[in-house]
């Protein structure tokens, strides 16, 4: 397994593709999911549980994104990223269970602490490339369950128990559900952090980050500092990572450490490669996957089983395994990727 | 003339009586709930690491299948709809909530884990949606006051270890006690209760090993066990891991007096792969017959179960207790919605599913019965004892209750 | 003292199990430059078709050599039509694969065979032995296993062709090509024996954790630190990596109990004896990153 994970030729691609959704159609996109608890909601056509869905898939999408940053743009593999998941989930249910601190002031505390959590592991982190990378990462997932049981914590963290917490209503009196406040508070939170997304990978710090992922060694003769900049840049993909934990725990009202099992670092990863990596739009893409896919591959597999008659039953895994291959296979760089070369075919034709 | 007259003081006087009994007069329906249908919401790990489970969805969804073919219960067909939550308690709050805002059920039931009935629990009751009989012996599914939206079914883990702390004590001599418990809140509601049946004597538990699901084998917390010198062992395990403590203890020579937690008194899933010698005299409460002891092959409940497992679930494991537990909660379930009559309310379902006295399930042990009132939200609180000889589990003593302990 | 022999013992038995998966990844890393997240499922599966066999009443020695081949069969048709035309795709989209089939191995393990647990007979003799309260027979046997087989992988790749050529088609496949090596069978090869040492790893562990779907799943983490530490591309290396992963995981958990029992606190105990193991594996690679007994490989500009 090669450190790099370069994508350099489909991300022209990719930024060409969405190219055409002009920045002020992305704007109205914007303004027109910000519009839907009114539109949607109001009629009645949006349901409470659709507008959890959808906060889901942008919460899944910020945390692919932390990831994509990481992985994609920098060249540092990670399969232990529901480890700052868990870290920013925690913080805010403990702030808010705790400290009594009012939902969205554990936005800036969860990113505070996951910056940290993510820059020391990033440290010795330096030392291990690709496989070693895996390794430690792997063991991080694997080990935060154990870690949020630990029993010095249990003063916070409530051990096995986890922690309820109560989601405020929308304020000001204004008419919308629980559900949608939320939604809008996502939107908002994610809208924010992909701009600010962007403008980092445009900057001379962007360039650096995917010169050091490209080659590592030109970067350090061209005076960038390796080692501070690897280590920054985990501190910033935990940050994304982290601060859709948090918003996961404020939607759910309760954390607990079965909630964030390792599972939950295979499924960013899988967001991360399916949607596309390196690619904004391909974290997008990524959230709506990890949302949708074990729903899918459960009803699919229902359906199945009722239309087929089998010798054995069906599990809902097989299906999942069988998409992933699938994907892989026809969109070898995700679905970013896919609908990038797609629409180059398009237009030369 | 004067018949028709007759006839018509007749239908009016039956107008009345009718009239009188608004039960039977009045349909009353809520969300879910039809001439025709009754929606009963549920989820499951059918995937992930805890899919073992996964089998009591497809048995419970099975039994209604055959309720079905015969009619349906007061002529209602009954539709199950479950979902894949893979144990994960943010995903059973997402399915739970579509299952109740979208697919508008009845009710919830037999939703599995306690961690996921622990993140639905507020949401259900806020919802006022019942959330009937869930699949997981936590003591805290019986707090009516609290919760009166909320019933487990099967014994409490509290309640069974404090039956096994009295046991200890009056029957092992100058007890020291090892006890090996799974890292979450399953092991520590078991633990918490026999703490709380050894009282005063709980400094005679010497020495307490945990293990996490993720652990290969228990065979290092044996160990350690074994030389705490300990003369009797609390095993509260799940079927794998119960099986491995088995094996190693016998193998390294460690005799203690061996007391077994219910949730792994399978001949066919923990006793058998340990082997029937290294599993002599193991003790544990059971409450449900085991569809492998040879004791049971001719009670009719348990043929009838195999009928079913037959005709029904043709792939399904016929030495797994699973399905047995299925099979017995949902036959009580059954009759809660028989009882419900016409009155097929949220309200009513709560009601009904609380005044439960003295109703026999098959597949329980005989003597076992299902209690509940509005003070008390514990079906079941009866288990009996057994102990291991040859390849059957010998029950002893009597059915032993605390029914008076939840009042 | 007592306990501290039966830990250390207990260690080793563990560590054997282990060792088994780790050098079945590193034959797939040696051949393919992969790790293969999907090994311990396979093998898994690989143990699941021996039991059926055994189950329909074959002699275990019968069944064994039927389960490699056939999982050297399978493990050869994945690489030629799954991962074939994966090749040239960037390194996680394999990954992803990879998490594919592991999803696909384990759901159709449970959904064929159930997820009961199952008693898996040892193959060795039961026997009473000096020093058999603190190891097992089939802990020895798995052990003896073990080293078997990595004395037949090594005298494989330092003395037989194919096995060169392997390791050139690995290391450097355009220079291979060129000295008339078949890259792409190779590839498939690899896939091959990996899926055939698994079957044998898998059969060995099933007796001592018994098998279920999720028996392989909590041993991976395992397998893949002891294959790291040791040295990811040395066989030996991976083999001493899982015994070394083994017994520190007990001792771990030893050394903290007789902290509490001496001083009263409870600093870590079973709850941490992983996450621990794991911080000291991964501070030793942070200083030796090629691992124990890894080559040290020189970076080229």
């Amino acid at each position: 397994m090669a450190t790099t994970v370069s994508s350099t030729g489909t991300e022209a691609g990719i930024q060409n593709v969405f190219a055409f959704i002009r920045r002020r159609w992305l704007w109205l996109l914007i303004a027109f999911l910000a519009l839907l608890p009114i539109i949607g909601g109001k009629t009645g056509y949006i349901s409470n549980f659709w507008f959890l869905q959808l906060s889901l898939m942008i919460v899944y999408a910020i945390a692919v994104l932390g990831l994509n940053l990481l992985t994609g743009f920098n060249g540092q593999i990670s399969l232990g990223h529901g480890a700052f998941f868990a870290v920013g989930a925690y913080t805010a249910a403990i702030l808010i269970d705790q400290a009594g601190w009012p939902f969205w002031a554990t936005l800036p505390m969860a990113a505070v602490t996951c910056f940290v959590a993510g820059y020391l592991f990033g440290l010795p982190a330096l030392r291990l490339e690709g496989h070693y990378l895996a390794l430690a990462t792997f063991a991080l997932a694997v080990a935060v369950p154990q870690i949020l049981k630990y029993r010095h914590f249990e003063g916070f963290t409530n051990g096995v128990q986890g922690i309820n917490i109560f989601k405020a209503d929308p304020p000001f009196g204004l008419p919308l559900s629980s559900d949608q406040w939320m939604f809008l508070v996502v939107l908002a939170v994610a809208v924010l952090m992909f701009w600010i997304a962007r403008n980092l990978l445009d900057s001379r710090t962007g360039r650096a980050m995917t010169a050091i992922r490209d080659h590592a060694m030109a970067a350090s003769t061209m005076g960038i500092n390796v080692p501070r900049y690897k280590a920054v840049v985990f501190g910033i993909s935990a940050i994304y990572t982290g601060i859709a934990g948090a918003l996961h725990a404020i939607i759910f009202e309760f954390v607990s450490p079965d909630s964030f099992r390792f599972e939950l670092s295979i499924a960013i990863l899988v967001g991360a490669v399916v949607g596309g990596i390196a690619s904004l739009p391909g974290a997008v893409i990524g959230g709506v996957f990890v949302q949708m896919i074990e729903k899918y591959a459960d009803a699919l597999t229902k359906k199945i089983s009722a239309a087929v008659h089998l010798p054995l039953e069906l599990e809902p895994w097989t299906i999942y395994g069988i998409a992933l291959i699938v994907l892989m296979y026809t969109m070898p760089t995700g679905i970013a990727g896919g609908l990038a070369a797609l629409w180059r075919r398009m237009r030369r034709s | 003339m004067k018949i028709s007259k007759l006839l018509l003081a007749g239908i009016g006087a039956l107008a009345l009586a009718l009239a009188a009994n608004p039960a039977e007069a009045q349909k009353k329906y809520d969300d879910g709930a039809s001439d025709t249908e009754i929606r009963i919401g549920n989820t499951n790990p059918y995937s992930g690491n805890a899919s073992a489970y996964g089998v009591i969805g497809k048995t419970i969804e099975a039994y209604f299948k055959m309720v079905n073919d015969k009619g349906g219960i007061n002529g209602r067909k009954i539709n199950f709809i479950t979902y894949d939550d893979g144990y994960s308690p943010p995903k059973t709050v997402e399915m739970v909530r579509k299952l109740v805002e979208e697919d508008k059920v009845l009710f919830v039931y037999q939703t599995l884990g306690t961690p996921s009935n622990t993140a639905i629990h507020k949401y259900m009751n806020g919802k006022k949606v019942p959330q009937l009989f869930v699949a997981t012996g936590a003591s805290k599914w019986g707090m009516p006051k609290e919760f009166p939206w909320t019933m487990g079914w099967q014994p409490d883990y509290v309640t069974e270890g404090i039956i096994y702390a009295k046991h200890i004590l009056a029957n092992v001599k100058d007890a020291k006690i090892a006890v090996l418990m799974q890292n979450d809140d399953y092991g520590k509601d078991y633990f918490g209760g026999f703490k709380q049946g050894l009282g005063k004597d709980a400094d005679k538990i010497v020495q307490v090993a945990t293990y996490e699901v993720t652990d290969p084998t228990v065979d290092s917390q044996i160990i350690q066990l074994k030389n705490s010198g300990a003369n009797a062992f609390f095993n509260i395990t799940t079927p794998k891991f119960a099986a491995q403590a088995i094996k190693k203890a016998h193998e390294i020579g460690w005799k203690p007096a061996h007391y077994l937690n219910n949730v792994s008194a399978s001949i066919g899933a923990v006793i058998k792969p340990a082997g029937f010698e290294a599993a002599q005299g193991v003790i544990t409460a059971q409450y449900i017959k085991d569809p492998t002891d040879g004791q049971w092959k001719t009670s009719p409940d348990i043929v009838e179960w195999t009928a079913f497992m037959d005709k029904y679930m043709p792939q399904g494991d016929k030495t797994s207790t699973f399905p047995v537990y299925a099979y017995a909660v949902t036959s009580t379930l059954a009759e809660v919605i028989k009882r419900a009559g016409d009155n097929l309310t949220r309200e009513n379902i709560m009601k009904q599913a609380a005044s439960l006295k003295g109703v026999e399930v098959p597949l329980l042990l005989p003597g076992i019965k299902i209690n509940t009132s509005p003070t008390d939200f514990y079906p079941i609180q009866a288990v009996q004892l057994s102990r291991l000889k040859g390849e059957v589990f010998e029950r002893f003593g009597d059915v032993l209750s605390n029914e008076a302990a939840s009042q | 003292m007592e306990q501290l022999i039966q830990q250390i013992a207990s260690g080793i038995a563990n560590g054997a199990i282990y060792a088994c998966l780790a050098l079945a990844l590193v034959m797939i890393f040696v051949s393919t430059d992969h790790i293969n997240f999907a090994q311990g499922e396979m093998a898994m599966f690989s143990a699941f078709l021996c039991w059926q066999l055994l189950d329909w009443g074959l002699n275990f020695w019968i069944a064994l050599p039927i389960v490699v081949v056939v999982s050297f069969l399978i493990g050869l048709s994945i690489e030629r039509v799954i991962l074939r035309p994966l090749h040239g795709a960037p390194v996680l989209s394999v990954v992803v694969v990879f998490i594919g089939l592991l999803a696909i191995f384990h759901s159709l393990a449970g959904a064929i065979w159930t997820h009961t647990i199952k008693a898996f007979p040892s193959p060795f003799p039961q026997v009473a032995f000096a020093g058999s309260g603190y190891i097992g027979p089939h802990q020895l046997g798995m052990i003896a296993v073990t080293v078997g087989l990595l004395g037949a992988l090594f005298a494989f790749f330092r003395f037989t062709p194919l096995g060169l050529a392997m390791r050139a088609a690995a290391q450097n496949p355009a220079s291979a090509r060129l000295a008339g090596v078949s890259v792409d069978w190779m590839l498939a090869l690899g896939w091959g024996l990996a899926a055939a040492i698994g079957a044998v790893a898998g059969t060995m562990v099933a007796p001592a954790v018994y098998l279920e779907p999720n028996m392989m799943a909590s041993i991976l983490l395992y397998g893949f630190a002891g294959a790291l530490v040791g040295g990811i591309s040395s066989p030996g290396g991976a083999v001493a990596g899982g015994f070394i992963v083994g017994v520190l995981e007990n001792l771990v958990a030893y050394f903290g109990n007789l902290l509490e029992k001496i001083t009263g606190f409870y600093l870590i105990g079973n709850g941490e004896k992983l996450t621990v193991a794991l911080i000291i594996v991964i501070t030793v690679l942070t200083l030796k990153p090629s691992g124990l007994f890894g080559h040290v490989t020189v970076k080229r500009v």
